[in-house]
Order: structure tokens, then sequence, then C-alpha cells
């Protein structure tokens, strides 16, 4: 559990200060969907050390909750009693308040660091849900916050919650000159804590997260022309992969992490290749004198879906890993490009073009639909929360590049604004393991 | 002084040879659909218009001091380093054709110069497919002006996709101008 001593270090770049720790460089709205919501009281955590609590834990959880579009965490004043274990719990009080559920629990100090307890209720049963006793650290107690949300909202929904997880994106800063630095940032899912894994006068794009959450892909221009890095975290050391004539981009790890798939145009123009990251072979999987580009891989690894102009104009198809045929996914609409494969590979969502509209849109294969799920106008680069739950993607507000988010279903809808500069393709972390 | 009187007169002479025989090669005016032409030698400015006359005696005098002049020169075509596109598209355009032969005529007669062709898109649609549009228009470009006779080796061509706006605005009006490949002739 390093993720919060991590230091990130760009090699012969600058180190960009980061934001002071748990300061929330995204500030988080819902600005569509919360009705339907369902009422849920966290009452606030029990503090056993001296002076005032480390974090507001249930403060975090709720708001974790919130963000989810799912449920309503009720106002803290409303509460007759603030209990922080079961021994105290007056349940028909709380059912007076009509939320379903109840959450108490209490920090202690232990150690160096802390024990976090918390219980989930049934209030109209009168049964713990679920109940944990959690150790942590002082650097971790915010992802604990998280981690407990995700129990909560997994006990509560049975589908697994994306709470403690990271969102990488970049970030354009222009200053009065007008000379830009880019910035490869990553956050935790809530904006919190963000760190600037790579700073540069240059262009930075296509940030692609490993399946084990421990590294990351990216194109940067720091030498004047694209080359794709891999960069480990943790560890601050970079390695550059790929700096062919010409493009080379769109780096996507293969679900095992053993393999990337890229798209270079060394041979003429782009094509997508797959490359063997233990020795670095190249095996080239597309051949067309089209651009071919934006390969994402399905969860089982045996297809890649990208984007081609083969037909004319953009447009989504899949060819197996392997070689094989290839198959057109995408058929309503003049431009569908950049495709992202949902975890259990049955949505891809994707940029669609219409009527000069650019909008995320997600096509289901179980039945060949395909939806729209924003009304904005310059709409790219989405990404699956692991959970498959929401899709976040960026966005332009008024003249501000900002990252936003939608449940798959097109009812919930958030909006991460960035406090300084353009926030652009987010990409959101697997399971952090 | 007799010997480089000489040496002079034979090494015009060689000149205008070389010039009469590049005259004798045909260049084909390079419609879109044209494939490049494989045994095309250099165009001559006279065959493109003639508007770098100017510089038509660099070969012999050295290059040096003419052509920082001709390229820093307002009135002059080469002045012009910018070729506009339609949106997803990379074809040239008829308008910017007369600004490209003239840069084409320049380039074959200045065979030490060097040109990076910088291809860009404006904001719409995804990043990495503008990449590869961006590279198709620098592309497309780079075809053009070797079917006029430029040396491959004088060109480069590098994509920034839409990563590098010449205009920071969110419609058309900027996006008309950040469609575009942009002719670098770096510190020349």
């Amino acid at each position: 559990m390093l993720r919060n001593r991590v230091v990130y270090l760009a090699l012969s770049l600058c180190l960009m200060a980061a934001s002071p720790a748990g300061r929330a460089a995204l500030t988080i709205e819902i600005t569509q969907g919360i009705e339907g919501a369902q009422p849920i009281a966290v009452v606030p955590f029990g503090w056993d050390g001296a002076g005032q609590p480390p974090q507001d834990v249930a403060g975090i959880i709720a708001a974790d909750l919130k963000r989810s579009g799912q449920f309503s965490p009720l106002a803290s004043s409303d509460f007759i009693s603030q209990p922080h274990d079961n021994d105290r719990i007056q349940f028909h009080d709380w059912r007076l308040l009509g939320a379903p559920n109840l959450v108490v629990g209490t920090v202690r100090p232990e150690g160096v660091g802390y024990r976090v307890l918390f219980r989930l209720y049934d209030i109209y049963k009168e049964t713990q849900l679920i109940g944990y006793s959690i150790p942590t650290t002082p650097a971790e107690l915010r992802h604990t916050a998280h981690h407990i949300s995700d129990m909560i909202y997994e006990s509560l929904t049975g589908e697994p919650g994306a709470f403690d997880t990271r969102i990488a994106y970049v970030t354009e800063v222009r200053d009065a000159a007008g000379k830009s630095r880019y910035s490869l940032m990553v956050a935790d899912a809530d904006g919190y804590n963000p760190r600037a894994a790579l700073s540069s006068t240059q262009p930075i794009m296509s940030p692609a997260w490993s399946p084990d959450g421990k590294r990351l892909a990216y194109v940067s221009f720091e030498n004047g022309r694209p080359e794709i890095y891999i960069q480990e975290l943790a560890t601050q050391r970079r390695q550059r992969i790929s700096a062919y004539e010409g493009l080379n981009g769109a780096p996507a790890f293969s679900p095992d992490g053993t393999h990337l798939a890229l798209v270079l145009s060394k041979d003429g123009n782009p094509e997508i290749y797959i490359m063997d990251l233990a020795n670095r072979s190249l095996r080239r999987l597309t051949h067309n004198i089209a651009i071919d580009t934006e390969p994402a891989w399905t969860p089982d690894g045996k297809n890649i879906v990208f984007t081609s102009d083969r037909g004319g104009g953009p447009q989504i198809y899949q060819k197996p890993a392997r070689g094989g045929d290839v198959r057109r996914l995408s058929f309503e609409g003049e431009y569908n490009a950049r495709a992202a494969v949902s975890s259990n590979g049955q949505l891809v969502a994707m940029v669609d073009g219409h009527d000069g509209k650019f909008r995320i849109a997600v096509l289901d294969r179980s039945n060949g639909t395909m939806r729209v799920l924003t009304d904005n106008t310059l709409d790219e680069s989405p990404s699956f929360a692991p959970n498959g739950r929401m899709i976040i993607y960026a966005t332009q507000v008024g003249n501000k590049g900002v990252l936003e988010a939608v449940s798959v279903d097109g009812r919930i809808h958030q909006r991460l604004g960035e406090r300084t500069g353009d926030a652009r393709e987010p990409a959101w972390s697997p399971f952090i393991q | 002084m007799n010997v480089i009187v000489k040496a002079t007169v034979a090494m015009l002479a060689a000149v205008m040879v070389v010039a009469c025989s590049e005259q004798g090669a045909s260049v084909k005016s390079p419609g879109a659909s044209a494939p490049p032409a494989a045994s095309g030698g250099p165009a001559t400015p006279q065959e493109q218009g003639g508007e770098s006359g100017a510089a038509q005696t660099s070969p012999i005098g050295g290059q040096g001091g003419m052509q920082g002049d001709e390229l820093s020169n307002p009135d002059s075509p080469l002045h012009q380093r910018v070729v506009y596109f339609d949106f997803d598209k990379s074809n040239i355009k008829d308008q910017f054709e007369p600004l490209l032969k003239a840069h084409a005529a320049y380039l074959a007669d200045h065979p030490d110069v060097h040109v990076t062709l910088e291809g860009n898109t404006d904001e719409r649609g995804t990043r990495e497919y503008n990449m590869a549009l961006g590279e198709r228009r620098a592309k497309s470009v780079y075809q053009y002006l070797t079917l006029l006779g430029v040396a491959p080796s004088q060109l480069k061509t590098i994509s920034y996709g839409e990563e590098r706006p010449a205009a920071l605005g969110h419609d058309e009006s900027a996006w008309s101008k950040n469609r575009r490949v942009e002719l670098d002739y770096g510190n020349q």
C-alpha cells in the first residue's frame, strides 16, 4: 500500500509541484440524475484520539455514495443521535428518517496509524449487513474510506464499487505569454491527491493504464516528435519503448499486461501493431492504405477494436488480435472513433460525430443497439470505470476543457471541474490491486 | 586570369546543359489523384511559372544570401507557408496550388534547403485519429512537392494532430485556421 508515498518524477523534465495532499484538483458535481437516488444515513465517525480527527471518513463515504448518483446521503443535522457502534442504535428512531440503511463507524489511533471500524445496517430488518475493522496509515486513510464506500456499494447494489480507483488525465495550462505546459496527472477517482507523473513544454497524449494499475503508457512530444513511453508510477522509472519514424501513438496494454497495441506509420501509413513487451518485437496487425488507429482490447484479449476510415470516414472495426477477418461494428453516424470496451465486453463506448456534434455513444453488442449518452458538441476520449457503471470523457464547456462522467444508462451526469487550465484524455484506472 | 575566365565559361556551359536537360524532363501538373512520378526529374522555376526567377542565378554564385532574402521577402509567394484543408480531408485545394508550386520551384532550385511539413487538424473528432489525419495532410503536401521535382531528402513530415492549434477558439473560424500544413524552413 505505497500509493500515497509514490513520488512521481519526470526524467530530464520538470518535476511539477503537486497540490497539497488532500486537496482536490477536480471538484465533482452531479449535474443530472440525482432524482431517484436512495436515501442513506452515514453518521459522522467517532474519533478515539486526541484533538481533531485526521479525516472526515464519513464525509468521504457520503460524498462517494452521492457521486454515484444511486444514493442520497441525509444531512447529519437531521440525525437524532450519532451512534458509533451497535450498542446504542435505536432503529425505530432511524426508521422515521425514511432511509433504509445506516452506516456508523469509528477511527481509532493504533501504533503509527489507525484502525477504522464500520458497520452497515438494514434499518427495517434491524440487522447488520456488513462490518469490518481495517488497519490503515495516515497516508492511506482516504483510500480506506473509499474502500469502505466500495464495500457499502457492493453490499447494497450487488455490484463492485469503483471509488477506490484513480484517474489519469492530461492538463494544459497556458501562461500569460501563451506558452503551454502539459502535465500527465494522476488523481484519486474523487479528484483528490492529484500528482503530476510528467510535466513538459511539449504535448502529452493518450495515457493508458497497465492492467495492474501500476504503470502508464503515454505519448510524449518531448523530443519534438511523438514517442511512446511506459512509466512505473511508484518507482518513477520510465522507458521509451517506441520511437519509429512517423507516428508512434495510441498505446493500449493487453488485458494480461504482456503486450501493447500501438499505432505506427513507419511502413507508410498508420497501422496497428502488437508489441511483445518482453522483447519489444512487433507484429503488424492491420494492412490497409486507410488510417487504422485507436486500438482497444476486448477483455478476453482475443480481439482488437479500432478506428479505421477504410470505408470512407472513420468507423469502428474489430479484428482478432492474432490476425483474421475484419468486421465493422459501427454503422450509425458519419463519424465513429476512439472505442473503449467495458470490462464485461458487452458495451463499446465511442465518439459519435453526427450533424457537427461529437458526443459519447455506447454500442450494446448483445443486441447491436447504439445509444448516444451525452448532449455536447466536442466530446472525446471515453473511458469506462472498472465496474462498468460510468464512462468518464473529456469535453469543452465554454472555453475550458473539462472532464465529465455519465452512467452507462445515461441517467447520471457528473462534471469534474479542473481548477486551472484544460483537462483532457481521462483514463479510468483498473481496480487497484 | 585567363584560366579563371575559361573555367567560368565552362561552368556556365555546364549549368546551361543541365538546365536544358531539366527542361526536357516532363513534369506533369500534379492532379490530386496522380501517382508520384518515379522517374520525373526536378522541375525548373521557369516551368512552374517563374515566380522564383530571382533565384535562377544562385547555383552559379552560391546561394547563401539569395535564399535568405527570398524566403524573408514578404511579397514573395514563398512568404506564405500554410496550406489549409477541409474537415477530415487531406486533398490540396486548387487555391493553394500556386503557393506550393512556388515552394516546389524554390526547393528544386535549392537542393541544400530542407523543409519540414507539419500536419495539423482542428479539435473536432478524436486525438489519435487526428494525429493520423495530420500526418496524411503532411504527406499529401509531400507528395505534391515531390511530384514537382523536390527531392524527398529535402522534405520531412511530422503530425501534431490537434495538439498545436494556431487559433484557440471553438468555432469554424478557429477550426478553419487549424486544419493546416505548415512549411517550416527552420532557421534558413
